[in-house]
């Protein structure tokens, strides 16, 4: 391998389940990063490319590929545990008409206290509200919340790097100082206290794994949302009243659109899907959307409603969300936002897709990239592992595939007449 | 000087939406060639300012780029009417763009400032009722 991701340790969340994977393309073709190869009959992950995005997941006819999350019994290792809801976790519900419901049950199956990131929300949308009116970064500003999109940004976009709002996520926000206000309430020492995320997706599952903004996660483990789903269904049928934990809900963050819409008369646009979504950084990044103030970027379909590890159709999901929601209170006074809301480490742009760190070198690559290109088939089949011809030929560049990986270049020179794979 | 990396794009008559293909796609393999961010952007910018007049003004045309690691030559050749006054043309807010055009949101009389304001060297060949062929180089500094 041509060492890519020296500079920084890629951690991901997508895995792959051997016995289940069939080596076939789907997933190589689905990749938005061209990250996933199939190799020796069984996918495989490049992990400087992946930014889990979450697409082989969705992608994968037999559940072959999955977000590595956290068990549930990972919460009797700790003394004291606190549960944070990602917003979709609330847009699962039949029938549900007050999130304090949810909020009481995850008590009921055992967490110690619940975090409802209303507030977090209102605190991010304060804070770019804020960088707009001062213009401390450059036009638009583009949201952080989807660590997808911000590690996209990152290994795609170097240009857009300082665009992004330089703010924690919402969870992330959440468990900051959480863990030192429970050891001083408690009197408990600081690894007793587990802090745990519900996630609906895998990017959010890697935040703890590969941090964006600062160095070390506040957050211990992270859990499923269909996982803690189906745990909490019983235990919110037997609630009758349950306790006011939270007066507002963010359920309606879970949702495209919505971050953008609390920044009142701005211009403001939203997007989501992968494929949408790159084509829209591509203008930003040609200048095309310099009048605008916001860009709010959302990796699944629907926003987080669509992630991987939700229950609901996502457009089911949505509608629930809204119907959820208590509307926007006042947005936080400025003396009630936390300084610490910023990122510690800023977003660098990680060159993992250059051909090579000397652009005279990278030249005669691309060069050599092109002419074998030229002597590919150009079906873009898939049957070699790569998602595309081109993806071959740079491959082969690379040092890491052979020409003769193309059944059709290996027809031509007359060795192993058949696809058959060696030593299958 | 080495033979540099040459791409072809070929820009189609009256598809504003297509124009940007041989931008983007030059912005792409610059990317992954590692050439500073900045440069790629003045790049970009140019090529697209080039490309969307090869579609508003000409019937399209070729693009022709070559890549040498200190410089980036673009070559945009059309099968245009030419430009009677290159002085006029050069003017920012001169255009001869249709109302239709326009209502795209083009048309604004950017184009050959933008172009010659983002790279070093520019220059305009024209013949009325032949075409028009733009030459353009961005240094790397």
């Amino acid at each position: 391998m041509a060492g890519e991701g020296d500079l920084i340790r890629f951690q991901h969340s997508v895995t792959l389940d051997r016995d289940k994977c069939r080596g076939c393309t789907n997933c190589i073709k689905r990749c938005p990063m061209e990250a996933m190869r199939v190799q020796d009959r069984k996918a495989r992950v490049i992990a400087s490319h992946c930014i889990d995005c979450g697409e082989c997941i969705r992608g994968c006819p037999y559940h072959a590929v999955k977000a590595k999350v956290d068990v549930y019994e990972d919460i009797l290792q700790y003394k004291y545990t606190v549960a944070i809801a990602d917003p979709a976790l609330y847009a699962q519900f039949h029938h549900l008409d007050d999130v304090n419901l949810v909020l009481a049950a995850l008590m009921q199956i055992g967490f110690d206290e619940v975090a409802e990131l209303y507030r977090e929300h209102r605190i991010i949308t304060a804070l770019t509200e804020q960088a707009i009116e001062e213009g401390t970064l450059p036009k638009p500003i583009i949201s952080s919340k989807c660590p997808a999109v911000t590690r996209l940004i990152r290994v795609r976009f170097a240009d857009l790097c300082d665009h992004v709002m330089p703010v924690m996520t919402p969870g992330e926000l959440a468990a900051h100082n959480m863990r030192e206000k429970i050891c001083e309430k408690t009197g408990l020492g600081p690894e007793d206290v587990g802090i745990f995320y519900i996630s609906p997706c895998a990017a959010k599952a890697t935040i703890l794994k590969m941090p964006l903004g600062i160095e070390n996660s506040n957050i211990d483990k992270v859990h499923s949302v269909s996982d803690i789903y189906t745990r909490l269904l019983s235990p919110m049928k037997r609630i009758q009243d349950p306790p006011r934990i939270a007066e507002f809900n963010c359920a309606k963050y879970a949702c495209t659109g919505t971050e953008s819409k609390a920044l009142h008369g701005r211009r403001a646009i939203y997007a989501d899907g992968m494929e949408n979504i790159i084509r829209l950084l591509e203008d930003v990044e040609d200048g095309k959307l310099d009048d605008f103030d916001f860009v709010e970027l959302r990796a699944c379909p629907g926003g987080c409603v669509g992630g991987v590890l939700n229950v609901e159709n996502p457009y089911v999901a949505k509608f629930r969300a809204r119907h959820l929601s208590s509307g926007d209170g006042p947005l936080p006074r400025p003396e009630e936002i936390p300084d610490s809301a910023f990122w510690e480490v800023p977003l660098e742009y990680a060159p993992v897709m250059n051909l090579d760190s000397n652009v005279a070198v990278a030249l005669g690559k691309m060069q050599e990239l092109e002419r074998i290109v030229g002597s590919l088939p150009g079906l873009d089949c898939g049957s070699c592992g790569a998602p595309s011809c081109h993806a071959l030929a740079e491959d082969i560049v690379r040092g890491r595939a052979q020409v003769t990986d193309c059944i059709f270049r290996r027809g031509l020179r007359g060795r192993e007449g058949n696809n058959e794979e060696k030593g299958g | 000087m080495s033979e540099g990396l040459k791409l072809h794009f070929e820009v189609a008559p009256d598809d504003i939406a297509a124009a940007g293909n041989a931008s983007t796609g030059t912005k792409n393999t610059l990317k992954k060639m590692g050439f500073p961010a900045a440069i790629i952007r003045r790049v970009a910018i140019a090529m697209y300012e080039g490309e969307i007049n090869m579609v508003i003004h000409a019937k399209g045309g070729d693009v022709d780029v070559e890549i040498q690691p200190d410089r980036i030559v673009m070559t945009l050749a059309d099968r245009g009417p030419g430009i009677p006054d290159i002085d006029l043309a050069m003017q920012e807010g001169w255009s001869t763009a249709t109302e239709n055009v326009r209502e795209y949101g083009f048309g604004a009389g950017m184009g050959l400032p933008n172009m010659k304001k983002n790279t070093d060297e520019m220059r305009i060949d024209t013949q009325l009722g032949v075409g028009t062929t733009v030459t353009m180089t961005v240094y790397v500094a």
